[in-house]
């Protein structure tokens, strides 16, 4: 009797367990939010100096002076999109072919260690990637690969001015091929998902029609998991535009505009590297800030565009 | 057996059809053959930079891996030393990092596995989170510096924890909510049938089945905050000096590499690949535990 009663009281007592551990999980949710929220307000006050000062002309003029304090973000804007682009360019194809490669050709023995090994090229940090681009892949460009370039594309009418100029290594180019290589396993691991997605009979009707391998991937599986795929090559040009440290290596950090992919430039993110504990004066801090927040919306809408779009066809959201 | 005949034009209509449909074939599956070629060839050409990336480091950063790499400082441009207290501020600065958004990760991710499940609200935080795990990390450092470093006045190595701290929550948030999703509602039932009520149903049954996923996370989070640099340029920015102090600038591999890296001195350059190859091994380690950890759940 008593241990009946015992246990009641305990139940009594415990009568708040619950809400209070519900509350308690929705507070650290609402942090999440909370977080976004504060890094947009926060950047959006500081960069104010600038904004005031320079107006929406600050995303396309080219000027970036701190001694007479005329800042703009384009030069830094156009080297974030030129690099993204071609890591997209060159970064995609080989995701795709990775995918293509882990999910109808390996054998299932060798499919788990491969798929790892492309993994932990995520997992190396961005430091790695740009000490080694630095040490490693720029002799290799400038005595090699950019020569080569220079020569044969550089002769092409019109295209041509974008691989012309001395072949220094340090570079756009370069470091959009060093994107490439960062953004490939998180592209190559989406696209499996999405390949995965397919159904198996889509696929097996295909190879029963006497379609070859290529066949069914070309047309039946990239169709199928098309807007699965564009979503997941939205991610990763939203990390390439927001790369930091790999870029900042091997970009040479010259705030300058160039037709050639094979000069230096810079990127917000580098800029913002190299800069800003070195920028004094409120205005400067501000423009810098400044660069960061269109950094910042850029990348929020393009990861957003492809969330939404990964969302519509692996319908992750419920029990995946 | 068929004895020769002058084939009639019908014959020799549908030889020609047969030829060209079989020249069709061919041409299709000459493509489908270099297309695997070359699928083949680009993996090769991935897993090779990976090995090329690792051999680079070990050549390069194996001459310093020695004792006193680990015992002393950072030294001064010409004389010697070593990354002790880059490695300290790295250890202390994930550590407590790790140690604030792992409980803040955990409860967030219940939060959406548990309670809001495919609510609207829930909705909103994932697609957020989402968007958080994949922000530029420099982002992050520019919002702490700007909340954290100006109202202190000073760079400091609590200002570095807190960018990684918020680094961190995402990816725990994450893995969090995707393995207690894993956890069947049959378990959860069964708890409640018992009388047990939400709460304890969540930390004795759900939690206890999810535990080595969520430690995956964490220990995924550990490896990703470890190599993190950009926001601690301007946060923790570093100390050439041995300090415990973390209301102090505090030194931390990535800064140490990146400065000494860039820096034309042969020393401190060779210290940056000991420095590097120390990071690189400890966070591919951690991924592959993680990994493992992470395997043997499902299976």
């Amino acid at each position: 009797m008593t241990d009946i009663a015992a246990r009641h009281s305990s139940h009594r007592r415990w009568r708040f367990g619950d809400p209070l551990f519900k509350y308690l999980t929705f507070f650290f949710a609402m942090m999440v939010l909370a977080i976004l929220s504060a890094i947009v307000i926060t950047l959006t006050v500081d960069a104010w100096p600038a904004l005031e000062t320079f107006g929406l002309p600050f995303i396309w003029t080219a000027s970036w002076n701190p001694v007479t304090e005329q800042f703009g973000a384009l030069v830094p804007l156009v080297g974030t999109i030129e690099t993204a682009v071609i890591a997209i360019v060159i970064g995609v194809p080989f995701s795709f072919g990775v995918a293509f490669f882990l999910t109808e050709m390996c054998p299932h023995w060798l499919r788990q260690p491969i798929a790892v090994a492309v993994e932990l090229l995520a997992a190396v940090p961005s430091i790695i990637y740009g000490i080694w681009g630095l040490f490693v892949l720029v002799p290799l460009f400038q005595h090699y690969v950019e020569p080569a370039m220079i020569a044969t594309l550089g002769n092409i009418p019109i295209l041509g001015h974008l691989f012309q100029g001395p072949p220094i290594g340090i570079g756009v180019f370069l470091a959009g091929i060093i994107l490439a290589l960062m953004i490939l396993p998180f592209i190559t691991s989406v696209m499996r998902e999405v390949f995965a997605a397919v159904p198996a009979v889509l696929r097996e009707s295909a190879y029963g029609l006497g379609a070859t391998r290529w066949e069914v991937v070309w047309r039946v599986v990239l169709p199928y998991s098309r807007v699965g795929v564009v979503g997941a090559i939205m991610l990763g040009l939203g990390r390439a535009l927001g790369e930091t440290m790999a870029v900042t290596f091997v970009i040479g950090n010259a705030h300058r505009l160039s037709l050639s992919l094979l000069a230096p430039g810079t990127t917000i993110s580098a800029a913002l590297a190299n800069e800003f504990t070195e920028a004094d004066g409120d205005l400067y801090t501000a423009s810098l800030i400044a660069l960061g927040l269109v950094l910042f919306v850029l990348t929020f809408v393009v990861l957003a565009i492809g969330k939404r779009m990964l969302l519509r066809t692996t319908g992750k959201g419920g029990i995946a | 057996m068929t004895t020769p005949q002058a084939p009639t034009a019908n014959q020799m209509q549908l030889d020609k059809k047969i030829q060209t449909r079989r020249a069709h074939i061919r041409k299709r599956h000459r493509f489908d053959y270099a297309m695997t070629i070359i699928s083949y060839l680009m993996t090769a050409a991935v897993l090779a930079t990976l090995a090329a990336i690792l051999v680079t480091l070990f050549y390069n950063g194996i001459q310093a891996i020695k004792p006193s790499l680990f015992l002393e400082s950072t030294p001064a441009p010409g004389s010697q030393g070593g990354l002790a207290n880059a490695i300290y501020g790295s250890l202390v600065m994930t550590s407590i990092a790790v140690a604030i958004a792992a409980p803040v990760g955990i409860m967030a991710g219940t939060f959406l596995a548990e309670y809001a499940r495919k609510s609207k609200l829930a909705e909103i935080v994932r697609f957020i989170n989402d968007v958080l795990l994949s922000a530029p990390s420099i982002i992050i450092g520019l919002f702490v510096y700007a909340v954290v470093v100006l109202s202190m006045g000073h760079f400091s190595a609590w200002a570095g924890i807190a960018a990684l701290a918020i680094i961190a929550v995402p990816i725990i948030v994450r893995t969090t909510e995707d393995m207690l999703t894993l956890v069947p509602d049959s378990l959860r039932e069964a708890g409640a049938a018992l009388g047990a009520p939400r709460w304890k149903v969540i930390t004795a049954i759900s939690y206890r089945a999810a535990f080595q996923g969520i430690l995956t996370g964490v220990l995924l989070a550990i490896a990703r905050v470890s190599g993190e640099t950009a926001p601690l340029l301007f946060t923790a920015l570093n100390n050439q000096f041995w300090s415990t102090d973390l209301n102090a600038p505090m030194a931390n591999l990535p800064v140490v590499i990146f400065q000494f890296a860039m820096s034309p001195y042969e020393d401190w350059r060779s210290l940056a690949w000991g420095g590097a190859l120390l990071i690189t091994t400890t966070v591919l380690a951690l991924n592959i535990v993680a990994r493992l950890s992470a395997k043997g759940k499902r299976a």
